[in-house]
């Protein structure tokens, strides 16, 4: 596709919430709630975080007040996950009747616009499409992710917790989005160079008031480098398949397990855990509801077997269930990685767990 | 469906849940016959009982003979809270002198009849389903007797606080503001109620089933928190759980 590169004004950023809201689309992105960048559904620019940098280290994450600039964070703990796998889904609904039964399915989400997709996101929503859009096709994802609409963001800036370069998924967006910004900030002013990635993105930039880019044209690729530059983080992905599963009875397990809570928290967080569990509720009326929520290979339930009781007993156990899944047998199940090195897994593990760290020494265990 | 509401050694604010389920509370007794309830009603007819919700920890002997006429009445015995689940806040006396404690609070502490310890109530009988918190959760309560109605297994999931936290968006405080939180190794059922207004979990629902306390230990330490506070927020709702037990002698056994 051939793709020239334009310029949006800062100034005009709401044209583009409005634009997208003209096609009946909610604009799902970033902004600052409780100390840390959240994706919630947005009004318009306003809503976006102004001059906030973040700084990650495992265990830790802190915002701080920095320059102007609107996109110049690292991810935080949520993922657009929650947007298309969301955490807690009505499946169905069922009255009884005279005669039986009817059954009641959810309404059909409004289509979404996500606004300030990186590249590690783009690269997660890759991994869940061939989850959920694989042989079974899972048609609540389905739904979510026909409509879609992604304004990606190119990042100029890493924080110490990133490692997506090692995982082949960033920090350079370069395909899965219909239009990527990247921030510029200088003396000539405040905007954001525009590439469009598909047909729907062109049809989009065509309603929009761009000019053409001049000296900017290269400014992604400048955005990139910068970022990489930052990333000193790598995972030890040669040959790391066979090493891991040569490593299952390695002692380092049960060291990673006396410092894991087993709280979760690194599942939860991670933009490419899918796993779910189904509830069934009933009002005291009878209606029924089932419900499906987002569940952990670190809950106790979650291997729980009638009779045997849970078949992962230890935290050390899960933990290998968790890491040897994400970071091995995933290539046997889906063909690629589980891991987009987005690091949040890191930065959001209460305990401060560094899943690279603990790989690198289960890799030269092998 | 006859339901009895039985209260031990406690504060009662497990069974003002139950009041405390305006929209419901109305449609719940249309759907129940409430027939033991002395907190909120004069009707109090004898047993048997389809399903009995206590409330309360045994602290006496007369406690201890009356909750095991309250399990043979009863089909189904739900504890409700963290006193009839877990011993409550009274099992400091567990650690303790009660006569010293009886002393210092009563005028006449020889009027007081009590025992050396508080217990849950599956210390003393089999129970059916523990309802965990400092008040439970409505939901829970809830969902429980809506379960019983319908026949269906009540859907109480064992986890963390962090699952539902996460699930419901809300910003880790640990992680994002360095405050000490229970969370990780607290059983859910709340959702994520004190995190949700930017303080810690202290653990009002008690430890879950898979808590591991010395990594927790650890990360408190890590936030600037001494043993001294450990050990208190350890000795709260759930002292006599065996989990913060062998915290708090582990933690002791440290200092010496």
């Amino acid at each position: 596709m051939h793709n020239p590169r334009t310029i949006l004004s800062h100034s005009d950023l709401g044209t583009l919430f409005a634009t997208l809201h003209a096609e009946g689309r909610h604009t799902i992105g970033p902004t600052v709630r409780d100390g840390a960048i959240v994706y919630d559904r947005l009004i318009g620019p306003d809503d976006l975080p102004t001059g906030v940098v973040d700084e990650q280290a495992p265990g830790r994450y802190r915002l701080r007040h920095e320059g102007t600039r609107r996109f110049s964070w690292s991810v935080g703990p949520q993922s657009f996950k929650r947007w298309l796998h969301p955490p807690e889904l009505r499946l169905f609904r069922a009255t009884r009747t005279e005669r039986g039964f009817a059954v009641e399915k959810p309404e059909a989400p409004p289509p979404l616009a996500l606004i300030g997709a990186r590249a590690c996101e783009l690269a997660a929503m890759a991994i869940q499409d061939r989850v959920f859009l694989g042989d079974v096709v899972d048609p609540h994802y389905a739904s979510r992710r026909r409509d879609l609409f992604i304004v990606a963001v190119q990042c100029d800036r890493a924080a110490s917790t990133c490692f997506c370069p090692s995982m082949g998924s960033g920090p350079r967006v370069s395909r899965g989005y219909d239009l990527s910004l990247t921030e510029v900030v200088d003396e000539a002013g405040h905007r954001f160079v525009v590439e469009i990635g598909s047909e729907a993105g062109r049809a989009l930039a065509a309603k929009l008031p761009l000019h053409a880019a001049t000296t900017d044209a290269d400014a992604p690729e400048r955005a990139s480098a910068e970022a990489e530059a930052q990333i000193a983080r790598r995972m030890p992905t040669d040959g790391l398949r066979e090493k891991l599963l040569g490593a299952v009875a390695s002692s380092n397990w049960d060291d990673v397990a006396s410092r894991c809570i087993g709280c979760a928290n690194c599942t939860l967080v991670c933009p490419t855990c899918f796993c779910t569990t189904v509830d069934d509720v009933t009002t005291l009326d009878g209606t029924h509801e089932r419900v499906r929520r987002w569940d952990s290979c670190f809950h106790p339930d979650f291997s729980y077997l009638h009779g045997a009781g849970p078949v992962r007993s230890s935290v050390g156990a899960r933990y290998r269930q968790w890491l040897t899944h994400k970071l091995a047998t995933w290539h046997d199940q889906f063909g690629t990685s589980g891991c987009v090195g987005c690091g949040r897994c890191v930065a959001w593990c209460p305990a401060g767990i560094d899943i690279v760290a603990e790989a690198e020494r289960l890799a030269e265990d092998a | 469906m006859r339901l009895a509401v039985h209260k031990f050694a406690s504060c009662d604010g497990c069974q003002l849940s139950i009041l405390d389920c305006e929209d419901e509370l109305l449609a719940v007794a249309g759907a129940v016959d409430i027939a033991y309830f002395p907190e909120a009603s004069r009707r109090m007819e004898p047993g048997p009982y389809d399903v009995s919700l206590v409330e309360g920890s045994i602290t006496t002997a007369h406690d201890a003979e009356r909750i095991q006429q309250i399990r043979r009445e009863s089909k189904v015995v739900v504890t409700i809270g963290a006193c009839a689940t877990a011993g409550g806040i009274q099992a400091l006396r567990n650690y303790a002198d009660v006569e010293q404690f009886t002393r210092a609070v009563y005028a006449k502490p020889e009027f007081i009849s009590t025992l050396e310890t508080s217990t849950p109530i599956a210390a003393h009988i089999p129970v059916d389903y523990e309802l965990r918190g400092c008040p439970v959760d409505k939901r829970q309560l809830l969902d429980v007797l809506v379960a019983s109605l319908h026949g269906r297994r009540p859907a109480i999931p064992n986890e963390s606080v962090c699952a539902e936290c996460k699930r419901a968006g809300h910003v880790c405080v640990i992680v994002a503001h360095g405050t000490p939180c229970l969370g990780p190794v607290t059983h859910s059922g709340c959702g994520g109620l004190c995190p949700g207004y930017h303080r810690g979990c202290f653990g009002c629902f008690g430890p879950s089933s898979l808590a591991r306390m010395e990594p927790m230990t650890e990360v408190w330490r890590s936030l600037g928190a001494d043993d001294k506070t450990i050990d208190r927020a350890l000795s709260t709702f759930h002292v006599a759980s065996e989990a913060n037990a062998a915290e708090r002698a582990r933690l002791e056994a440290d200092d010496e």
